[in-house]
C-alpha cells in the first residue's frame, strides 16, 4: 500500500489532486459523472465581490497542445455563491473545499474573503492575484511584489483559514513575488496561472479571442510551470501547489519532485471530464513504478 | 452527458465542404442537442450538432472550416472517435403549435432534420425553409421532402429556388418556428417573423458541458451557457 495523502496548510488531503479553479465550476457538472469525493479537494470558480458576466465571446481558442481562454471571471458574486452554490455543493462534496477569490481592489479581496471565512466548508482561501483576463485588476496585483504583499496582508487580517496566493507566470521573477507574499503572511503559494497568449484568425486577420489576448494553458505549458514551481519552492518555506499542463499521474509526480505539496489540474478537465479522477486512480500504480511508497518523500526531491 | 467511443460507419461529402458522418455506439441524443468529438492530434473537442439519431446510430453533418473539421473529413469508416454525447438542451418538442416552421441556414440545417422527424411523428404539418449562398451548397432538400415536409429553398445569388434569404421565403400560415443558422439569419428571422419560436446558437466552446464558461451569452434571464442551458433558446429570452 502506497501513501498518497499529503497535508496542505494543516489540512490533510487523501491525495494531492485538486481540480483547478475555472475548470470545475462548483463541482456539480462533474458530480453527475462520478463521486467527486475521490479528489483531494477542488478549487471552485473564481469568485468576486460583485456578480460578473465576464468578457465578450469568443472566449476560447485552440492551440497546439493547449488552449487560450478569456472568460474574464464570470461568476454570480460572493453573496450568491454563499447563498446558492455552497449549499448545493455540500450535498455532493463532503470535504473542505478551496475557495478561489479575485478582486479589483485590496478592499474587494478583503471583503470577499471575510464573507467566505464564515463558511464552514471552505478549507482554504486561494487568492488569485493573477487573472490575465480582466482589466484594471487581477494580474496587476500579482506582478507587483508590493501589491501582492498588500493583498496578502489584507486577506490574512480577515480570516483564520489558510491563505494561498495564486501567482501569475507573466512576471520577470516569480520567486521574488512569492517571497513577498510569504513575508506578508501567506500560508501557501499556488502557481502557475495561465500564460498570456494570443491567436489570429487567418481568414479574418483578426484576433480569435474577442478580448484580443487570453490565458494559455494545457500540456504545452507544463515545462514552464514545472520550472517556476521548482524556483518558487526553493525560495519559500510555505507549501506550494503546482499547476500548469498536468494531465497524468506521472506529471503530478514530476511536479511534486519539483517542489509541489499538491497539484492542480486545469485544462485537462475540459477535454476529458474524468481527467482528475483518472489521475487519482493512476497515482498508486505510477508511484509503485517509480519506487515511491509515500508521496511526502518526493516533495522537492529534485532540489 | 455520457462519454462513448463511436465507430465511423460512413463519412461522405454532400457538397464541396459539407460532410455527413454516420457513427455507431451513441448512447442517446435529442433534437437540437450536440456531441463533442475529440479529434486525434488536436487539444479541444469539436462540438457538432446532432442531425439524426436512431437505435445507437448518430448522424452528424459538418462543414470543413478549420483544422478540426478538416481532420474529421479525412477519417474513414471503421475508425473510432471519442465523443461526449447527449450535450445541450435541445428544441422544445412540446411547444404549442400545429404548423411549425423549421428555418435553417447553411450548416445550421442539420439539427432541423431530427427535429422534423419528431414533429412529424406528433402529426404536425411541418414546413421547412432552407437558406444557402448558392446552388452548389444546397443539401438535404430531398431528405426533408422524403419525410413529408413542405420544403422551400432560398439561395442568396438566386442560382436555385427563391432568390434571397430565408426571410424572403417564409410561409405565412405557420404558428411557431424552430431555427438554426448564422447570427445574421437568426436576427433577420427574429425581426421578420411575428410568431413565437426558438433558435439554436453556436459559439467556440472549451468543454461543451458547462464547466468553463467559455460560451456564455446574456439573456433576459441572466447569463446562460450556450453548451448547457442552450444551445436552443426561446425567442422571448433573447436580448434583441
Amino acid at each position: 500500500m502506497v501513501k498518497t495523502s499529503v497535508t496542505l496548510c494543516g489540512i490533510e488531503l487523501s491525495n494531492p489532486v485538486i481540480p483547478a479553479s475555472g475548470t470545475f465550476g462548483f463541482g456539480y457538472e462533474f458530480a453527475e459523472l462520478y463521486d467527486i469525493n475521490c479528489l483531494g479537494t477542488f478549487s471552485f470558480k473564481g469568485t468576486t465581490r460583485e456578480p460578473r458576466f465576464g468578457n465578450p465571446t469568443p472566449r476560447i481558442a485552440e492551440c497546439t497542445a493547449g488552449m487560450i481562454n478569456a472568460v474574464g471571471l464570470q461568476n454570480p458574486g460572493v453573496e450568491r455563491v454563499i447563498a446558492e452554490e455552497l449549499p448545493r455543493l455540500k450535498k455532493v462534496f463532503h470535504k473542505p473545499v478551496m475557495a478561489n477569490v479575485s478582486g479589483f481592489s485590496v478592499e474587494d479581496y478583503a471583503h470577499t474573503c471575510a464573507l467566505l471565512d464564515r463558511e464552514e466548508q471552505v478549507g482554504w482561501l486561494e487568492v488569485n492575484v493573477s487573472c490575465p483576463n480582466v482589466h484594471g485588476g487581477g494580474m496587476s496585483f500579482g506582478t507587483e511584489p508590493k501589491a501582492a504583499a498588500e493583498v496578502t496582508r489584507a486577506v490574512k487580517a480577515v480570516t483564520k483559514k489558510p491563505v494561498i496566493i495564486k501567482l501569475s507566470p507573466n512576471v520577470t521573477d516569480i520567486a521574488f513575488i512569492a517571497g513577498a507574499c510569504e513575508d506578508a503572511g501567506a500560508d501557501g503559494i499556488s502557481l502557475i496561472n495561465t500564460l498570456l497568449g494570443m491567436r489570429i484568425d487567418l481568414k479574418k486577420g483578426r484576433p480569435v479571442i474577442a478580448n484580443t489576448m487570453g490565458g494559455f494553458s494545457g500540456p504545452a505549458i507544463f515545462p514552464v510551470a514545472l520550472r517556476m514551481v521548482y524556483q518558487v519552492s526553493k525560495a519559500v518555506r510555505v507549501p506550494v501547489i503546482g499547476m500548469g499542463g498536468i494531465s497524468s499521474a506521472e506529471d503530478a509526480i514530476e511536479m511534486m519532485m519539483a517542489g509541489a505539496t499538491a497539484v492542480e489540474i486545469g485544462a485537462a478537465n475540459l477535454v476529458d471530464p474524468y481527467a482528475s479522477k483518472k489521475i487519482v486512480e493512476a497515482l498508486p500504480a505510477a508511484m509503485e513504478k517509480y519506487g515511491i511508497s509515500d508521496l511526502n518523500d518526493i516533495i522537492g526531491k529534485a532540489h | 452527458m455520457k462519454q462513448a467511443i463511436l465507430t465511423i460507419k460512413e463519412n461522405e461529402a454532400l457538397t464541396a465542404s459539407v460532410f455527413r458522418m454516420r457513427l455507431e455506439g451513441d448512447p442517446g441524443e435529442r433534437p437540437g442537442g450536440f456531441v463533442n468529438l475529440a479529434v486525434p492530434g488536436l487539444f479541444l473537442r469539436r462540438p457538432i450538432s446532432v442531425c439524426d439519431y436512431a437505435d445507437g446510430e448518430l448522424t452528424v453533418i459538418y462543414k470543413v472550416v478549420g483544422r478540426g473539421t478538416d481532420a474529421l473529413s479525412r477519417m474513414r469508416a471503421g475508425e473510432k472517435l471519442d465523443a461526449l454525447c447527449g450535450l445541450g438542451n435541445g428544441y422544445d418538442l412540446a411547444a404549442p403549435c400545429e404548423a411549425p416552421l423549421l428555418v435553417g441556414g447553411g450548416v445550421g440545417v442539420p439539427p432541423l432534420y431530427y427535429l422534423a422527424k419528431e414533429l412529424i411523428k406528433q402529426g404536425k404539418k411541418v414546413s421547412v425553409v432552407l437558406g444557402f449562398n448558392t446552388a452548389d451548397e444546397v443539401f438535404y432538400e430531398n431528405e426533408f421532402r422524403a419525410r413529408g415536409c413542405a420544403v422551400t429553398v432560398a439561395t442568396a445569388d438566386g442560382s436555385y429556388g427563391v432568390k434571397g434569404f430565408v426571410t424572403d421565403a417564409l410561409p405565412d400560415f405557420c404558428d411557431y418556428y424552430y431555427a438554426c443558422g448564422p447570427m445574421p439569419m437568426l436576427k433577420a428571422l427574429y425581426s421578420a417573423a411575428p410568431i413565437p419560436g426558438e433558435m439554436s446558437f453556436e459559439e467556440r466552446m472549451g468543454c461543451g458541458f458547462g464547466a468553463c464558461m467559455g460560451c456564455s451569452m446574456q439573456t433576459k434571464n441572466g447569463p446562460k451557457r450556450i453548451c448547457k442551458e442552450g444551445p436552443v433558446f426561446k425567442k422571448e429570452e433573447l436580448l434583441w
